[in-house]
């Protein structure tokens, strides 16, 4: 009788979700992104960051929500607001440092996501596209992580946009106008705290998501590239699925819940052993209330800004900097055409390749280092060869990429049982 | 790879090894531990008897202080509850700003988050280092906040001592005065060990009102790892078992 009725609810789901199935194409899309999506079988370690970037996107929108809720986005309150959660909303502390160090977390995410895409190659033809909505994503990210910072009405968040929004300022003509239309005032003010809050919560979100969509429509469009730079598409069994391809799901789901354990092993230790970490994730001078008439000894933005500042400030004029912190992200989307090398992947580039990606690592992670720093003549000095070095990646990359002498490439994916 | 890893956890670390000094450069650290409830207690007794005149704790609630720290409504209410009525009202102060504005050249800043935006060992070298000092307004000076606009209110407690400077030419040539020692001139009523205990308590209370869940946090943090931890060995298990058919 227990079997019968068990056989009756299952018939009863079945015919609801069969009921669904023939109004919404929710089997195809299960089959063509999931259960028949064929991924190369020889990810490794980099390839976690894609989905932890997207696990990212959801816990920030999920804390978002909720600090939303108690914060209050107006220049009298919000500081207080923010200490009302942190000191008398249940949980409060909790959901606010996972949404602050969530936006540190986010970032390294993000940036070795990246640098995996540089390391093989995934931006060559045919994923040119799939780089271009990923350098997209980053740009919007830096909005909403920027816009985010504002706040908490702490010094820092105060007068770090005070500096990036003047930055407008610098482009001729227009400056003066565009970045007052910015702010919606003549300082950062109580109006531009609301107009950053709502871009915040809403605008710059509904966009995120959007191109993180077509991210990995256009991706799931061309498949996944893979350590080896070789396309999986090229040998095919005869029902036209790839043979070094497995499933994404399950294959891929589960090496990806490894991923996600780990990943919160290592966020936990940060959000309840050290929030602020040591100043980087939350700044001390941002636990003071803005005050628009002290500034600060020291203005630094938040640390995953600081390789662009450092390039700012390694520029003795300030039009001359604005423009080279631009072409610095510019020169990231035009990526795909810069490399001409006949292979993709890291594994099978010549020593001057290797050789310039491990010069260019090192050049973004020093400007972080010294956009953190005050700007003394030594730094300076510093600055300017490592953002000398950061353009000479790119611009001299058609050239290199042609003399550099690559391995061959082998026809199938390496991949070792374990 | 891991190289790769280490070296962007150096880059991350660096910026913590370079904190700011103050005036003299000179930082004590800070031996207080949050976890010590008794020293927080007399932390609390400190801060109400000689800082809360003067400096507001406003986000701080007393019951909030009660509960955390173990003390009674009652005690709460006889030793600690000097400018609230209720225990559920906040820490602020009686004096009117503008005339704190007017006295001592600035308003004295709120407490509340002091220990997070200056940190412990800042507070607890700018306790231990007033020392005599006629020029200035209030008699005294301090050697971590060169001219700070407070007076030195611990006096009677630790006694009154005076700073010995030395003249130094750096190698420019230009001069500096180098702090040297601290010479007693009068008793406090307080012995030196009893007085560097009061400072630990109060940094040590400090640093509580400036993050009160942070005992939580972490007790709560060993938990949450414990568990992702046993989540990692099932994952990792059921990783395993799925790719058994990959070749």
């Amino acid at each position: 009788m227990a079997n019968g009725q068990a056989g009756a609810i299952g018939e009863r789901i079945r015919s609801v979700g069969d009921w669904i199935g023939a109004r919404f194409p929710i089997s195809s899309m299960w089959r063509e992104h999931l259960s028949e999506y064929w991924a190369p079988k020889n990810f490794n370690f980099w390839y976690y960051f894609g989905s932890l970037a997207l696990l990212m996107l959801v816990m920030q929108i999920v804390t978002g929500i909720f600090l939303t809720m108690n914060y209050k986005p107006s220049a009298d309150e919000a500081f207080a607001s923010v200490e009302y959660i942190m000191r008398d909303v249940p949980w409060g502390w909790l959901i606010r440092y996972m949404h602050a160090v969530g936006a540190s977390f986010f970032f390294i995410v993000v940036y070795l996501h990246m640098f995996r895409g540089l390391m093989y190659g995934s931006y060559r033809k045919p994923r040119e596209l799939v780089w271009i909505l990923g350098m997209l994503i980053y740009l919007a990210l830096m909005a909403e992580a920027f816009m985010g910072y504002l706040l908490p009405w702490g010094q820092m968040s105060y007068w770090g946009a005070q500096v990036i929004v003047s930055l407008f300022g610098a482009i001729p003509v227009i400056g003066d106008g565009l970045s007052e239309w910015i702010r919606g005032d003549y300082y950062i003010s109580d109006i531009t705290l609301n107009r950053f809050f709502s871009f915040h919560v809403i605008a710059v979100p509904l966009v995120l998501l959007a191109l993180v969509v077509m991210h990995i429509l256009a991706l799931h469009e061309v498949g996944s590239n893979n350590p080896d730079g070789v396309e999986i598409k090229k040998h095919k069994d005869e029902t036209g699925k790839p043979l070094d391809g497995i499933a994404f799901h399950p294959y891929y789901t589960v090496k990806d819940l490894v991923g996600v354990a780990v990943f919160a092993i290592l966020f936990s230790a940060v959000v309840f052993f050290a929030p602020e970490f040591f100043g980087l994730f939350l700044e001390h001078a941002n636990f003071e209330p803005a005050d628009p008439l002290k500034t600060p000894e020291h203005i630094a933005p938040v640390w995953y800004f600081t390789p662009f500042y450092a390039i700012l400030r390694a520029i003795p004029s300030k039009i001359g900097g604005v423009t080279l912190m631009g072409l610095a992200i510019v020169v990231l989307f035009l990526l795909p055409w810069l490399d001409r090398s006949p292979v993709r992947s890291i594994r099978y580039k010549g020593w001057i390749f290797r050789t310039a990606i491990a010069v260019f690592a090192v050049s973004f992670l020093a400007l972080g280092y010294l956009g953190l720093k005050e700007a003394s003549p030594t730094y300076v000095l510093l600055a300017r060869i490592f953002t000398f070095l950061y353009f000479a990646f790119f611009v001299l990359m058609p050239f290199y990429s042609r003399w550099d002498k690559p391995k061959p490439a082998p026809d199938r994916v390496t991949y070792h049982h374990e | 790879m891991n190289r790769f890893i280490g070296f962007l956890a150096l880059a991350l670390f660096i910026p913590a090894a370079f904190a700011a000094g103050g005036g003299s450069g000179i930082v004590m650290e800070s031996h207080n531990d949050v976890g010590n409830i008794a020293s927080l207690q007399r932390g609390a007794r400190n801060f109400v008897n000689y800082c809360l005149g003067c400096h507001s704790a406003k986000f701080v609630r007393y019951n909030r202080v009660a509960r955390d720290l173990g003390i009674s409504e009652e005690d709460l209410a006889k030793y600690l509850m000097w400018t609230a009525e209720k225990p559920h009202e906040t820490m602020d102060v009686a004096m009117p700003a503008d005339d704190a504005a007017r006295w001592f050249g600035r308003t004295p800043p709120d407490l509340s988050l002091i220990a997070r935006s200056r940190g412990v060992d800042w507070l607890y070298t700018y306790l231990m280092t007033f020392y005599v000092d006629e020029s200035a307004v209030f008699g005294a000076n301090n050697l971590m906040l060169p001219g700070a606009s407070m007076p030195n209110v611990l006096w009677e407690l630790e006694g009154r001592k005076e700073a010995v400077f030395e003249e130094t030419v750096d190698d420019e040539g230009n001069s500096h005065e180098e702090f040297v020692e601290f010479r007693q001139l009068t008793e406090g009523s307080l012995s030196p060990e009893e007085f560097d205990q009061f400072a630990t308590d109060l940094v040590n209370f400090l640093d509580y009102m400036g993050e009160p869940m942070q005992l939580k946090r972490q007790s709560l943090g060993i938990r949450v790892i414990a568990y992702l931890l046993v989540f990692f060995l099932l994952a990792l298990a059921l990783k395993k078992e799925f790719w058994k058919d990959v070749h």
